[in-house]
């Protein structure tokens, strides 16, 4: 049974017809040529095919394409705006060596992208020690439990980790001192 | 998978006008266990009604001062509320304690709440299961059971059920709103799951066509010292071997009022009335909390592959009230 559709995926607007069983990353996939996310488990188990809804960290292999046409859908090859720079994640699980074979790090880039901005708003994880706390500090034990949908079958965490760790302290250093350099101003 | 019709509901009558013309209709709301259903089998409907984006999506405060969860408010959302956060943390912390973060972000309260077991023969389309199709018969006695339940299972079936979050608002009294084809109706979340008996097809008393809207917390002052404790095989991101959901009210080394449920162990989130009443007006002892917990566990029916849930029950039921107690006395 075909439908007529609407994606809007990494700024772009696409519009198909797909049998209403297709997944978001089906469609993604095999329709519009993004094979960024990848077909891991296709049971919403292993986050290979994560890509982010609205800002959102979702499983794509879970959603069904025809249920997700009103949201801005960002993939791996979305994350480097403009193209010609990576995103510090990017960049920073290259320096850190935060792969083997690579297979789940689309999905990886696009889950930490996802879990940075739900730290931001101040959500709680399992490990959170005070629950109703309204900053979230990013360390090892918060990185792994918020990242624990997202597995890696060559085990390369013992980088993604610290991968994912330095770009975060990075960007804030970068803002702190941005900060710092308005409050000089006269 | 078997192709089906997709339709796009406008509103929550005419969602549940479209799934009442079509009895192998189903809801779809965040899919996280439907799809999965329909890639593997589990479910074949001919018509997936799509109600994510009705507008029940919202986190009120009642009247009487309990809380009103839109059935749309999503996993994530819910276990980020600033209000659920400081005075329901069991909820908060059950919520966490499930899943992923990507699943979190599309699971719904209302599916939450209809998800299925995970026994593997229940996902398993190759092998008989009384759930999946009534009669077929059960493997799971003589089989693999590990994760499967010590109370409340039937000869039929002895599948757990693997919401973390049921669990927390089972032990809240939580009431559960549907709207069906005949009005709207209220049901207590302890009445809504039914044992498997002879009919384990039926995980609820919903009806075909009945849609849930919300889930009504009442006020519970005490459940601000509340936790929810879950074991499992993985540190993250694995269903519960054992958990338990416990709020506790305790004056002057007395309980005066408890909450206590059970994940893991039974068909449904296990309300444990049994030590709730050994609890009630009993020194806040570790040696009460032991027999509390031995009068709940007494009618266990446990396998060989899941024998060690009886103790590990009992004592994590133990720990918790530990806990909360060890938390009273550091902040009186």
């Amino acid at each position: 049974m075909d439908l007529e559709i609407t994606l809007r995926v990494n700024g772009a607007t696409y519009q198909l017809s797909v049998d209403t069983r297709t997944t978001l990353l089906d469609a993604l996939r095999e329709r519009l040529g993004l094979t960024g996310p990848k077909k891991g488990c296709d049971h919403g188990q292993c986050g290979a095919c994560t890509v982010l809804l609205d800002g959102r960290r979702v499983n794509s292999c879970l959603a069904l394409a025809v249920a997700h046409q009103d949201a801005r859908i960002v993939t791996v090859e979305g994350l480097a705006e403009g193209g010609d720079h990576l995103h510090p994640f990017q960049q920073s699980f290259i320096e850190h060596d935060a792969f083997q074979c690579g297979y789940c790090t689309p999905g990886q880039l696009c889950s930490a992208v996802g879990m940075l901005r739900e730290a931001e708003d101040g959500w709680p994880s399992a490990v959170s020690a005070d629950l109703t706390a309204s900053h979230i500090t990013l360390d090892d034990e918060e990185i792994r439990e918020r990242m624990s949908g997202n597995l890696c079958r060559c085990a390369a965490y013992a980088n993604i980790v610290p991968a994912i760790r330095e770009a975060i302290q990075q960007a804030q250093e970068a803002q702190q001192m941005q900060h710092v350099g308005k409050e000089a101003q006269p | 998978m078997n192709p089906f019709r997709y339709e796009r509901a406008r509103d929550a009558e005419s969602a549940v006008a479209l799934l009442g013309q079509e009895p192998g209709g189903v809801f779809l709301a965040g899919g996280t266990n439907l799809v999965d259903h329909l890639r593997l089998g589990v479910r074949q409907p001919d018509l997936l009604v799509d109600i994510s984006h009705l507008s029940f999506d919202r986190i009120e405060l009642l009247p009487d001062g309990g809380i009103r969860i839109g059935a749309m408010v999503r996993n994530s959302d819910l276990a980020a509320d600033r209000t659920i956060r400081s005075r329901y943390p069991l909820l908060a912390q059950a919520l966490l304690a499930g899943a992923s973060g990507q699943l979190r972000n599309l699971a719904t309260t209302g599916g939450n709440l209809l998800q299925r077991t995970r026994c593997v023969y229940f996902q398993d389309v190759t092998r008989p299961c009384n759930k999946r199709v009534p009669g077929s018969g059960c493997p799971a006695r003589e089989g693999y059971h590990r994760e499967l339940a010590i109370l409340g299972a039937s000869e039929a079936c002895i599948a757990t059920h693997p919401s973390d979050m049921a669990v927390a608002l089972v032990a809240l009294d939580a009431v559960v709103r549907v709207l069906g084809p005949q009005g709207e109706r209220a049901i207590p979340l302890t009445d809504f799951y039914r044992l498997p008996g002879e009919e384990p097809q039926r995980d609820t008393v919903l009806e075909h066509g009945e849609l849930l809207t919300a889930v009504d917390l009442p006020p519970l002052p005490f459940a601000t010292r509340s936790h929810y404790r879950k074991v499992r095989d993985r540190a993250s991101y694995a269903f519960a071997l054992v958990s338990v959901a416990a709020a506790l009210d305790v004056a002057d080394g007395v309980v005066r009022d408890v909450r206590l449920a059970l994940g893991g162990v039974a068909p449904r989130p296990w309300r444990a009335t049994k030590a709730e009443a050994v609890l009630r007006g009993a020194p806040a002892t570790g040696e009460v909390f032991g027999r509390a917990a031995e009068a709940e566990l007494a009618d266990a029916q446990p396998l060989p592959g899941n024998a060690f849930k009886v103790p590990l029950a009992r004592n994590v039921l133990v720990r918790t009230l530990l806990d909360l107690i060890a938390e009273e006395e550091v902040q009186p």
